[in-house]
């Protein structure tokens, strides 16, 4: 699986560091860091992430 | 019974959110999202705030690829049909009715209508008078301003602050009239309201907080808001945000739902009186046992994706001849709001909390950040943050996930 933030897009709501903890994350100057090829075991919780982002900013390619 | 075909009336983001999770919820049969708008399902937040700010977005395809809402594979064999607005459904024959006078039937139905803008009824002209739900309202509004037109809000919930922000910071001038009290007291309580007020003023968007509305000037079209203080404000466009209505009319005349506000459910979103719908999003009215027993719809934007999980599980199983699942149906509901340089961040319900505590920050000083907690009979029902730090947000909501369900 592999995700991508569209950096000019996102706006650091963090919604999804909520849906899929282990794979978008906060950092200390409140901005997003995500792992872009995730493992499979966090599809439902990437779908999710997707689902709730504000500004739809996530793309999930297959 | 796999073969069964399910009809979802609405095709905003409840009721894409639905049709998805009816394909995830294992329904195979025939599904059919029925849109009374021209356009696949689209972020509707954006129109008060980004969108209406960026020119380059110059008609409404332009707003809609921008807009969209990111769709599942699994709503692939899903057919959409946009431009289908339901004007009547049959619950006991399972027959819908469309604007074109052609019919559909359903053995499923999930009512996903939503709400359209309130207008004011008061008299006077038309044109030059606004509302902000759809592209086409946006592109209406944004083709209506001059350079410096003279606005007049009518409304200072969330969308009318958001308009007036986002106009001022284009250029024009803006007066907001509400007359239930500062601007959004409803939901963050009087004491911020009143801050976040003369935050705004220090901006240059002027508040008559008091009068409401008596009548609109001008003949062909609007020149001025008349007060029912007799105060005349000119202006060359006005935009109402004076709340909602819900969309329900297709439903009338069944003899089981109860539409006194919304849609009636259970806590599994199930129409009450009536065995095979469920209602999804904004017009849904269920008990939140996070809360109390007592059914409300909520307007916030994680909702319709919420209950289109739930309602989707609760039709799926009720297809099927199975119970639906009995785990109490709790969802936290959650917006954001932004104004100017400030993000309102809000979990819970706060509206519910007559009882609030100001837990850090200063009021003088909204954007150093304010968090406010809102309580009913001892209990914290709501929290307000405003320009918090978007890493302290999994902490803020979860005070709710420690709640345990009453119900």
């Amino acid at each position: 699986m592999k995700v991508t933030v569209d950096m000019g897009l996102c706006q650091d709501h963090g919604q999804c560091a909520i849906a899929a903890p282990l794979v978008f994350r906060i950092n200390d100057e409140g901005h997003l860091e995500y792992d872009g090829t995730p493992d499979e075991s966090e599809r439902l919780n990437v779908e999710e992430a997707a689902d709730v982002c504000p500004v739809q900013a996530i793309l999930i390619e297959d | 019974m796999s073969g069964s075909a399910v009809a979802v009336v609405g095709g905003s983001l409840a009721g894409l959110r639905a049709a998805e999770q009816l394909r995830i919820a294992g329904h195979t049969g025939p599904l059919t999202v029925y849109s009374a708008e021209a356009h696949l399902p689209y972020n509707r937040p954006p129109l008060s705030k980004e969108v209406l700010a960026d020119p380059d977005l110059a008609d409404a395809e332009a707003m809609v690829a921008r807009l969209a809402f990111r769709r599942r594979a699994v709503v692939e064999d899903v057919d959409f049909r946009l431009g289908a607005e339901v004007t009547a459904a049959d619950l006991a024959t399972g027959k819908l009715t469309l604007g074109d006078g052609s019919g559909e039937s359903f053995d499923g139905l999930v009512v996903a209508t939503g709400l359209r803008p309130r207008r004011l009824g008061c008299p006077g002209p038309v044109a030059g008078r606004h509302v902000l739900r759809t592209v086409e309202d946006c592109l209406d509004l944004r083709a209506d301003l001059a350079p410096g037109s003279r606005v007049v809000v009518v409304g200072a919930g969330f969308i009318g602050c958001e308009a007036a922000c986002t106009l001022t910071t284009l250029g024009h001038r803006v007066t907001v009239v509400e007359p239930t009290g500062a601007p959004m007291n409803r939901v963050i309580g009087p004491e911020l309201a009143v801050a976040v007020q003369q935050h705004h003023e220090a901006a240059g968007i002027a508040f008559v907080i008091g009068p409401g509305v008596s009548a609109f000037t001008g003949t062909d079209r609007v020149t001025g808001v008349t007060l029912d203080d007799g105060t005349h404000l000119p202006a060359d466009l006005v935009v109402e945000a004076v709340g909602s209505v819900c969309n329900t009319e297709f439903l009338a005349g069944n003899p089981g739902p109860d539409l006194t506000d919304g849609v009636l459910t259970d806590n599994r979103l199930a129409v009450v009186g009536v065995s095979n719908a469920v209602a999804v999003g904004d017009v849904a009215r269920f008990p939140n046992p996070l809360f109390d027993d007592v059914p409300r719809r909520v307007e916030h934007w994680s909702i319709p994706t919420d209950t289109a999980k739930r309602a989707a599980a609760t039709l799926a199983a009720r297809l099927r001849g199975d119970e639906p699942d009995p785990t109490p149906f709790a969802p936290i509901p959650s917006f954001w709001s932004d104004q100017l340089d400030l993000r309102f961040q809000s979990f819970g319900s706060p509206a519910l909390g007559p009882e609030i505590r100001l837990e850090e920050g200063d009021l003088d000083h909204l954007t150093a950040g304010v968090l406010t907690t809102h309580h009913r009979d001892g209990q914290h029902v709501g929290t307000i943050a405003l320009n918090l730090p978007p890493a302290r947000q999994r902490q803020l909501r979860e005070a709710f996930t420690a709640v345990v369900p009453t119900a």
